[in-house]
């Protein structure tokens, strides 16, 4: 139905309520004990996580052998099986909920649903082995609420991914959606929304952490026969994957976002700039714009006002420059996607020259839930100068990996240790990555630094769009910068010269340490032609494209010391460092090694300690991973 | 002409340049479905596309050659991408890549002589709790270890 009024969304509301009222309340009271059928529940939902990294686990297949014996025990319409975007929770993923009771299953796979079926939905018994166990005291925990990886998670841009169904509009609205909108457009002139938005604080979360509501502002004031609105939905930072989340757990938020911008700046058409590698976001999307545009809230005369406003959806081809606001635009517009000086802003020329206002996914999801809980509420969340939450892809070597929200403010031992479950293996913690390859490497002691844009700065990293990888001892940090650094080198679009030559400058010094050839000198060559490079190049990624490299050099200088002086990698990563050599009183000639070794390198006969040639092995580990007798060392 | 594309194919671009009105301003749309249609964009196909938008060849290819995402050279059946996101990186997916190479003798971006597999890296599918990630087509293999890959490429003989 179309809606035209206020009144139309708020009928709709209170039919779509039902719907969600199970999962709210459950919420709320989580049940020790299990429901079932047999006990007289009469009404159950079980909630699938539909994300890609579920998906790739067959959590589609899980969703289809649900309804197929559902079907066979004739209780299908009892229970409702509903796919879901991400839980967060991606190390335990494929994820499976039950409602009313909640019970939080982990690491389901299809073939386990005849037993949460039969033994969890009919007889009321929870399958205990699928619980997670908090690896602190090894009990199980069904109610995600008690685990430590939520509790300390604070979920504003994320509400919804996980609870509602977003590829059904009305669960959308049940949930408050399109209901700032109705508010912008029935009640509140342009200027008055963007007051609200400058007035909560919120900053851009694609990196930059720029006003909102100021850069809305920017666009508003501009005169122009058309404005446009456009959502940066290229995430190219490798190991973040936010962006990709909201948009296919709740891609009505940005739906509805994008439409408060569009008439806060006086734009009637917004575009989604999306990653052509992102299929399921992208069918989410347009899912969502399609039944937008069904229900009135897309297109002409929305709520029954002047005012119109359509979507469309333009993909990425995968540069990670297009990230950058200026190269986005001319990617739009069908060009190579290279960056052009700022001033003029595309505040004042972008899409096709005209007025351009750009934000990011996180950035918009948020905007919805601060106009229906007003600017106060959203700044009285995080620091000074930082405000409401930051979301975070938590990778690496981290126990819990997954997608988290948590106030900015939180420390990096509260994300690491208490929600991350600290360091995979028992290993030593040894730095963070955060900022992408844009951002540096935080080490120990900035633990307890509170996270916001500015503590980030200052500490040498930057926010960025929040990948945050861990990494332990085993890492070696001239071969994460060299990593980062072949990144930019790849993706840098070659318009200007400190970052096309100069960051080629970088990772061939960043070779020549890795492989043991390097001098003195050429550590300090690094660091001055860093800085020259940070200075002197064209758009941000350029700008930013040495802090790898610097942040390493200042925080584990002797790492790289060791690397030019002593020629050795003390994580040993770097291959050309190392020499593989065989204990003869370890050994028993089992001649394994000997038959994997895919260079000949191994001698030995039958049931005598073998041996190495250091001049013909390429160092591939392959003899170390087949010994069963760890008579192998590394050094 | 490097490629002498079949009549078919030609006309399928054509169309798909009409549908976007021939709006060079929809090159990238275009391209996105020009090379779905074979799988990569050969040259002559550009040259179709820059006839049709009344461009010059050298933007089509200043484009295509720009994203990573397009391609000039035909994939293999099965093609290979090796996740290299940081998340994967950092455990271990270039061990993974060598591994490929070796076993299958080429280097990334090419194909095997038979077409059977192509190697290239990509970054991020955001799965990076299975990490390291390697997809074949569009299955996505998990948690992979440089032991595991002669296996999974037994799987497609």
């Amino acid at each position: 139905m179309k809606i035209v009024s206020l009144n139309d969304l708020q009928q709709i509301k209170k039919k779509a309520e039902a719907l969600l009222s199970l999962r709210e309340a459950s919420d709320k009271e989580a049940q020790e004990q299990a429901c079932g059928l047999a006990s007289g529940t009469t009404h159950m939902q079980v909630l699938i996580c539909g994300g890609t990294g579920c998906k790739a686990s067959s959590s589609h297949l899980i969703a289809e052998n649900f309804n197929k014996l559902l079907q066979k025990y004739e209780i299908s319409d009892k229970i409702d099986v509903i796919t879901t975007g991400c839980f967060g929770f991606c190390e335990k993923g494929p994820i499976v909920k039950i409602i009313p009771d909640n019970t939080f299953y982990t690491q389901v796979t299809p073939d386990d649903v005849e037993e949460i079926v039969s033994k969890h939905i009919i007889s009321g018994n929870k399958v205990e082995r699928l619980l997670y166990v908090d690896p602190k005291n090894g009990q199980h925990v069904s109610d995600s609420k008690h685990m430590d990886f939520y509790r300390k998670q604070m979920r504003i841009a994320l509400r919804n991914c996980g609870t509602i169904d977003p590829e059904n509009i009305e669960e959308y609205i049940a949930r408050d959606g399109y209901m700032a909108l109705a508010d912008c457009l029935l009640h509140k002139k342009p200027m008055e929304v963007i007051d609200l938005i400058k007035k909560s604080g919120l900053r851009g979360r694609g990196g930059g952490g720029f006003p909102t509501g100021l850069k809305w502002e920017f666009a508003h004031k501009q005169e122009s026969d058309i404005k446009y609105v456009v959502c940066n939905a290229d995430e190219g930072d490798p190991g973040a994957f936010m962006d990709r989340s909201i948009m296919e757990g709740d891609p009505h938020s940005i739906v509805e976002a994008m439409t408060v911008c569009g008439y806060s700046i006086g734009a009637p058409k917004g575009l989604v700039y999306i990653r052509a590698e992102y299929p399921l976001a992208i069918q989410r999307l347009r899912i969502a714009i399609k039944q937008a545009r069904e229900y009135g809230l897309l297109g002409e005369r929305i709520f029954g006002t002047d005012f119109s406003f359509d979507i469309e959806i333009r993909y990425g081809a995968g540069a990670f420059v297009c990230g950058e606001e200026t190269a986005l635009i001319h990617s739009m517009e069908g060009k190579r996607g290279e960056p052009t000086l700022k001033p003029p802003f595309p505040a004042e020329s972008g899409y096709l020259g005209k007025p351009t206002n750009v934000n990011n996914v996180e950035t918009f999801a948020n905007i919805p839930i601060i106009l229906t809980k007003g600017p106060e509420w959203f700044a009285s969340i995080g620091t000074e100068k930082s405000k409401g939450t930051k979301v975070f892809a938590l990778a690496g070597k981290i126990n819990n990996v997954g997608l988290i929200e948590v106030p900015m403010g939180t420390t990096l031992r509260e994300v690491i240790y208490d929600i991350g479950g600290g360091i995979k293996n028992g290993k030593k913690f040894k730095a963070v990555q955060t900022g992408g390859p844009s951002g540096g490497c935080l080490t120990e002691k900035h633990l307890d630094t509170p996270i916001d844009f500015d503590n980030l700065l200052a500490a040498g990293s930057m926010m960025g769009s929040g990948g945050m990888i861990v990494m332990d001892e085993d890492d070696c940090m001239v071969s994460v910068a060299r990593f980062y650094l072949d990144f930019t080198v790849e993706e840098s679009c070659g318009k200007c010269t400190p970052c096309r030559i100069g960051n080629k400058r970088l990772l061939e010094l960043l070779n020549k340490i890795t492989e043991g050839k390097a001098t003195e000198k050429d550590l300090e060559t690094l660091s001055t032609l860093g800085k020259v490079i940070k200075d002197t190049a064209l758009c941000g990624l350029g700008q930013t494209s040495p802090n790898p490299v610097l942040s390493t050099l200042d925080n584990f200088y002797e790492e790289y010391a060791e690397h030019v002086r002593d020629h050795k990698c003390r994580a040993k990563q770097c291959k050309a460092l190392l020499t593989y050599s065989i204990n003869p009183d370890l050994c028993i000639g089992c001649h394994l090694c000997f038959k994997h070794c895919p260079a000949n390198a191994i001698a030995g006969d039958i049931r005598k300690p073998h041996s190495i040639n250091p001049d013909l092995c390429i160092k591939c580990g392959m003899c170390m991973a087949r010994c069963k007798f760890k008579a192998i060392s590394v050094c | 002409m490097a490629d002498n594309l079949p009549c078919n194919i030609i006309e399928q671009v054509q169309t798909i340049c009409d549908k976007h009105g021939n709006n060079p301003g929809e090159l990238i749309n275009i391209l996105h479905e020009a090379q779905h249609l074979m799988g990569y964009l050969p040259e002559e196909m550009q040259r179709v596309i820059a006839r049709k938008l009344n461009i010059p060849v050298s933007k089509v290819y200043g484009v295509v050659t720009f994203y990573t995402f397009f391609t000039m050279t035909p994939k293999g059946k099965y093609p290979i991408s090796v996740c290299m996101g940081t998340a994967c990186y950092v455990r271990g997916s270039e061990k993974l890549l060598e591994e490929f190479k070796r076993l299958l003798g080429i280097e990334v971006g090419e194909t095997t002589p038979d077409g059977k597999f192509s190697l290239d890296c990509l970054r991020c599918v955001g799965a990076c709790g299975l990490a390291p990630v390697v997809m074949i087509g569009e299955k996505v293999y998990g948690r992979l270890q440089p032991i595991d890959v002669k296996k999974i490429l037994d799987e497609f003989e």
